[in-house]
């Protein structure tokens, strides 16, 4: 499968700061299903927007992002193109209990929670009794349902340390290659970026 | 770093919990188990560690901020005198200053700008303040503003800013930088490394190993509870300086090493192994490990590991 946005362009709106700039202007990138490509930029350029637009959170103001050629809703049921956020403890919901935000997802096998090292006793746990680390791999193993066929990646390991990073990171590598899940991956770490990825782009800040 | 004063030094300080568990019956929770950090003047030390390993409530012991049901023993010296509860007292706001780890330290129902200037209003601290902010990107009328009203990386720069007000001898900086961008994160810490610089010793606690070898003179690792090992910066450049095993995983996994795998995770401080924290994890483990493991010197620096050569 073939993920591609085409010439997207976005801005906010309804910012009280007076100035109306483009966050995307007229950006374009192509992931296949063996891919895992690498987006490193200066902070600020919008990664994380353009993550959102991929997965279908926000739409372009112009352009399209088309799984196979067809745009994003005309796949029914859970979205097959699915994010990992920076901050795990902001896309939880603090009233669930661990088992039942992994079952937000599309059918998570036992193995994913095995691969990511999540303890049976966390699954009881409320997302205020578990470190940030210990999250982001609950939200991780969410992202990879059975109908997953691309993961957005978004400075997924900055709050962990570099045993976890590693272990996460291996898992995932492994997980995206047996199962040809494209992966794009955000990172500011250069050297994460050429160790994970197939193919690095660098952006340079827009200037419209 | 010879001859340099001794700012503060902790010597086997451990801190344990009071909990209560099923009704009335109380148990001891050891989180940190032993822990020893020197710092000198001019100098910068990270203490490094995963989370959960205890290292905010370094912070908090030293200061003496620790909750009520909290206890803690060992030795902490400051300038050469133990720490007691009221040179603590004394000395936190004013000698020691402290960088916390959540944003909710911030007062809610004071503005910023009397926040951090603590009520002073003459022109050298109005202007001190000006400055800073400048450098943080901060605009004047942020001074205005009370804490909700601004975002939390720009409440970050703030409670970075409370450090740097008075010239402090001791900083304790507790995870300053997470939510704030790349190049803001560098400035921080620049500004920490020149508090250094100019006689100030910097204790800065952190998960970040990359960061810290960015910028600390040495660095303290932390291990469930307990310093595992000492070590000087430039050992951290190859993994044969480095003592011990857990180090050299940390080493191992940093992705310019190439990201290796360590299986297993840090043990929780309710069922901690007998002896060495990192027991279970180490392939050297040996029979000797399942005892007290104590803190010796190597090659300048130390480690807590029987088969460290």
């Amino acid at each position: 499968m073939v993920l591609e946005a085409n010439h997207i362009t976005f801005q906010y709106k309804n910012t009280n700061r007076g100035d109306k700039k483009h966050i995307l202007y007229d950006f374009s990138l192509r992931i296949g299903s063996r891919e895992r490509v690498g987006i490193a930029a200066p902070s600020g350029f919008g990664k994380t927007t353009f993550c959102k637009i991929l997965a279908g959170y926000e739409r372009p103001d112009r352009g399209e992002v088309l799984l196979d050629g067809k745009p994003l809703e005309a796949y029914g049921g859970c979205c097959p193109v699915q994010m990992i956020w920076q901050y795990p403890e902001q896309v939880v919901n603090p009233r669930l209990r661990m088992r039942r935000v992994l079952q937000e997802g599309d059918g998570i096998e036992a193995y994913i929670l095995q691969g990511l090292g999540i303890q049976e006793d966390w699954l009881n746990r409320y997302p205020a009794e578990l470190s940030g680390g210990e999250l982001q791999r609950f939200c991780i193993a969410r992202a990879l349902g059975k109908r997953t066929r691309f993961l957005l990646a978004d400075e997924i390991s900055t709050m962990l340390d570099l045993i976890t990073q590693s272990q996460i990171w291996n898992f995932l590598v492994e997980e995206v290659e047996r199962r040809e899940i494209g992966l794009l991956a955000v990172s500011h770490s250069m050297p994460l970026l050429e160790h994970v990825c197939t193919r690095i782009r660098c952006l340079e800040e827009v200037s419209s | 770093m010879e001859k340099k004063k001794v700012i503060l030094d902790i010597r086997n300080v451990s801190v344990s919990f009071e909990q209560y568990e099923r009704g009335f019956r109380k148990r001891k929770l050891p989180v940190i188990r032993s822990l020893d950090v020197t710092v000198h003047e001019g100098e910068m030390v990270a203490v490094v560690g995963s989370s959960g390993s205890g290292k905010s409530l370094l912070a908090h012991g030293i200061l003496g901020i620790l909750p009520y049901n909290a206890s803690m023993s060992g030795e902490m010296l400051y300038d050469g005198a133990p720490l007691t509860k009221e040179r603590q007292k004394a000395l936190r706001g004013s000698e020691i200053a402290l960088v916390p780890q959540s944003v909710a330290f911030l007062d809610p129902l004071m503005k910023i700008g009397p926040q951090i200037r603590k009520g002073k209003k003459d022109r050298a601290s109005r202007e001190r303040l000006n400055d800073i902010f400048r450098g943080y990107h901060l605009k004047e009328e942020v001074q205005e503003q009370y804490p909700f009203e601004l975002s939390g990386g720009m409440n970050r720069r703030v409670l970075v800013s409370t450090a740097l007000m008075g010239s402090p001898r001791l900083v304790i900086a507790d995870e300053p930088t997470p939510g704030l961008h790349m190049d803001m994160v560098r400035r921080v810490m620049g500004h920490f490394r020149e508090l250094a610089d100019r006689g100030a010793g910097v204790l800065l606690i952190t998960h970040d190993l990359e960061q810290a070898l960015q910028v600390a003179d040495r660095v303290v690792v932390f291990y469930s509870g307990m310093t595992v090992e000492d070590a000087s910066v430039q050992d951290f450049q190859r993994e044969e300086t480095l003592r011990h095993p857990y180090t050299r995983a940390l080493w191992r996994a940093m992705p310019e090493n190439g990201l290796q795998f360590l299986p297993g995770t840090q043990p929780y401080v309710k069922d901690l192994p007998e002896g060495c924290p990192f027991g279970p994890r180490c392939e050297a483990c040996t029979e000797e490990c399942r005892r007290e493991i104590p803190v010796r010197e190597l090659r300048g620096g130390s480690v807590r590991c029987v088969h460290a050569t």
